[in-house]
């Protein structure tokens, strides 16, 4: 819960500006980019990821950086099965009026 | 130094460790409390204790959110779990972590809804896929995760989300740290601050501890050289009779902290007027409750919670552990009864815990077998 994963950013889709397609080692998965809109993102930054939400903007050696101290943690499998994990991907409120 | 050779700059980590030995004068011993429980599974993963003087102790402080968890909250919680349609969800920390009668995993084997999820909004997702129950989120966290259940709350709103609620357990790390700073029994010179939850709040909250308290706060990436580094700014501070904050870890930490969580934890949480914490007893206004706006939403309010208290297990002297005052070996239990196999405290729990840091780095590397029960018996 406190790992911070470091994922690239692939894609923010017109529609649903709060998600953003990331890659994490080579898994891509959606997660929520609210707290980084102000800030402004664009595909090619490095986030941090905290449960599914990028917490922080971070260059690309940062982001290496964090994947290795994951690696030598022994958190990176861990890492990986909880961004496997996330399952709101697009679909959370489909068909729902908001 | 076993691991030394995994260091990425090895003539670096020497600088620092030499600088370090430089600076710590001989007739003083310095305690500096590292507050974040990665810090703690780095510093025993590294071996960073051998790195430094004998004069230079690290105390590891209570930045491990499950550590601090009183068990009758995970009681609580199991409780809420065990009413008729609801699906009570939790971060994979949590369902580990014992209760009176077991875990949530073990509650879970024995039949309740409880189900493993990564994310508050997969929490939420669940919600929305079965309309037929209920499903209530085990909050828990710093201001790490607290925006993220902030921000599932305003969604959940949004949506419209009817039956999904928060068991809010979050707690904020300021307040622990003056509070650990008001103890009689402090003695702490120094504070290696928070990486992660300084991403959220910057590093502003912590200026009382320097003008207030007179003891330097660094707050500190990660990586060995980060820590050493932040080692030599505290003892520089020092050394030169400073006491400020200072940012190690700016490649990561604004100085503001993140600004639209901030504004997200103030939307939906309020702070309690007191919480329970293991080891520490009660500290005033530490942590948070959904504001009134989302009773709906608030678990806490929508089912009758028992409001368990436990006293942990008499031979676990996790509060001693945790206020600095005995090392995780120290302790009757360790690596006896308690191990992170079978977890009787809950510092045996995450690996953030003082002690399953220490028995996964330091017990295991140095005992003569592993499980020192069967040699007992």
């Amino acid at each position: 819960m406190c790992l911070a994963i470091p994922g690239r950013v692939v894609e923010i889709a017109a529609e649903t500006p709060q998600l953003a397609l990331v890659e994490v080692a080579g898994v891509k998965r959606q997660v929520n980019v609210d707290l980084l809109l102000e800030e402004g993102l664009a595909p090619g930054d490095w986030v941090l990821i905290h449960v599914g939400f990028a917490m922080s903007k971070v260059s690309a050696a940062a982001a290496e950086e964090q994947m290795r101290m994951l690696q030598m943690l022994g958190e990176d499998i861990e890492a990986m099965h909880e961004v496997e994990g996330y399952e709101f991907g697009e679909e959370l409120g489909k068909g729902r009026a908001s | 130094m076993k691991y030394v050779d995994e260091f990425r700059d090895p003539r670096l980590i020497r600088q620092a460790a030499d600088e370090i030995r430089r600076l710590a004068r001989p007739d003083r011993h310095y305690r500096i409390m590292e507050v974040c429980g990665g810090h703690t599974h780095a510093i025993y993963r590294f071996g960073l204790e051998g790195l430094l003087p004998e004069n230079v102790e690290l105390i590891h402080g209570p930045g491990c959110p499950v550590c601090v968890l009183p068990m009758g909250r995970t009681d609580d919680g199991l409780a809420l779990a065990a009413q008729p349609g609801v699906i009570f969800a939790a971060f994979g920390d949590v369902m580990r972590v014992p209760g009176t009668s077991g875990s949530p995993l073990e509650h879970k084997a024995r039949g309740a809804e409880i189900r493993m999820v990564y994310s508050p909004l997969d929490a939420l997702k669940l919600a929305e896929s079965r309309p037929d129950k209920h499903v209530v989120f085990f909050a828990i966290g710093f201001e790490t995760t607290a925006p993220s259940t902030a921000l599932t709350l305003l969604r959940a709103r949004q949506l419209g989300v009817a039956n999904f609620s928060v068991f809010c357990n979050h707690v904020t790390i300021v307040p622990a740290i003056r509070a650990i700073l008001d103890s009689p029994d402090m003695r702490l010179d120094a504070f290696v601050g928070p990486g992660h939850v300084s991403t959220v709040i910057g590093c502003r909250p912590y200026e009382f501890i320097a003008k207030d308290f007179g003891k330097p706060v660094v707050v500190s990436g990660f990586e060995p050289l980060d820590i050493l580094q932040s080692l030599v700014m505290i003892l520089r501070q020092l050394a030169e009779g400073r006491s400020e904050v200072e940012n190690q870890y700016a490649r990561v930490v604004p100085w503001e902290g993140n600004l639209p969580a901030l504004k997200a934890l103030s939307q939906v949480f309020a702070l309690r007027p007191y919480f329970e914490w293991r080891g520490l007893g009660f500290i005033s206004q530490s942590a948070l409750r959904l504001r009134d706006e989302f009773a709906a939403w608030d678990a806490e309010r929508r089912f009758t919670v028992p409001g368990i208290r436990v006293t942990d297990p008499k031979a676990a002297q996790c509060g001693e552990v945790l206020k600095g005052v005995l090392k995780p070996h120290q302790c009757k239990l360790f690596g006896r009864e308690c191990t992170p196999e079978r977890p009787v405290g809950a510092l045996m729990v995450s690996s953030e815990g003082a002690c399953a840091a220490y028995y996964n780095y330091v017990h295991r590397m140095t005992s003569p077998a592993e499980n020192p029960v069967d040699v007992a018996l």
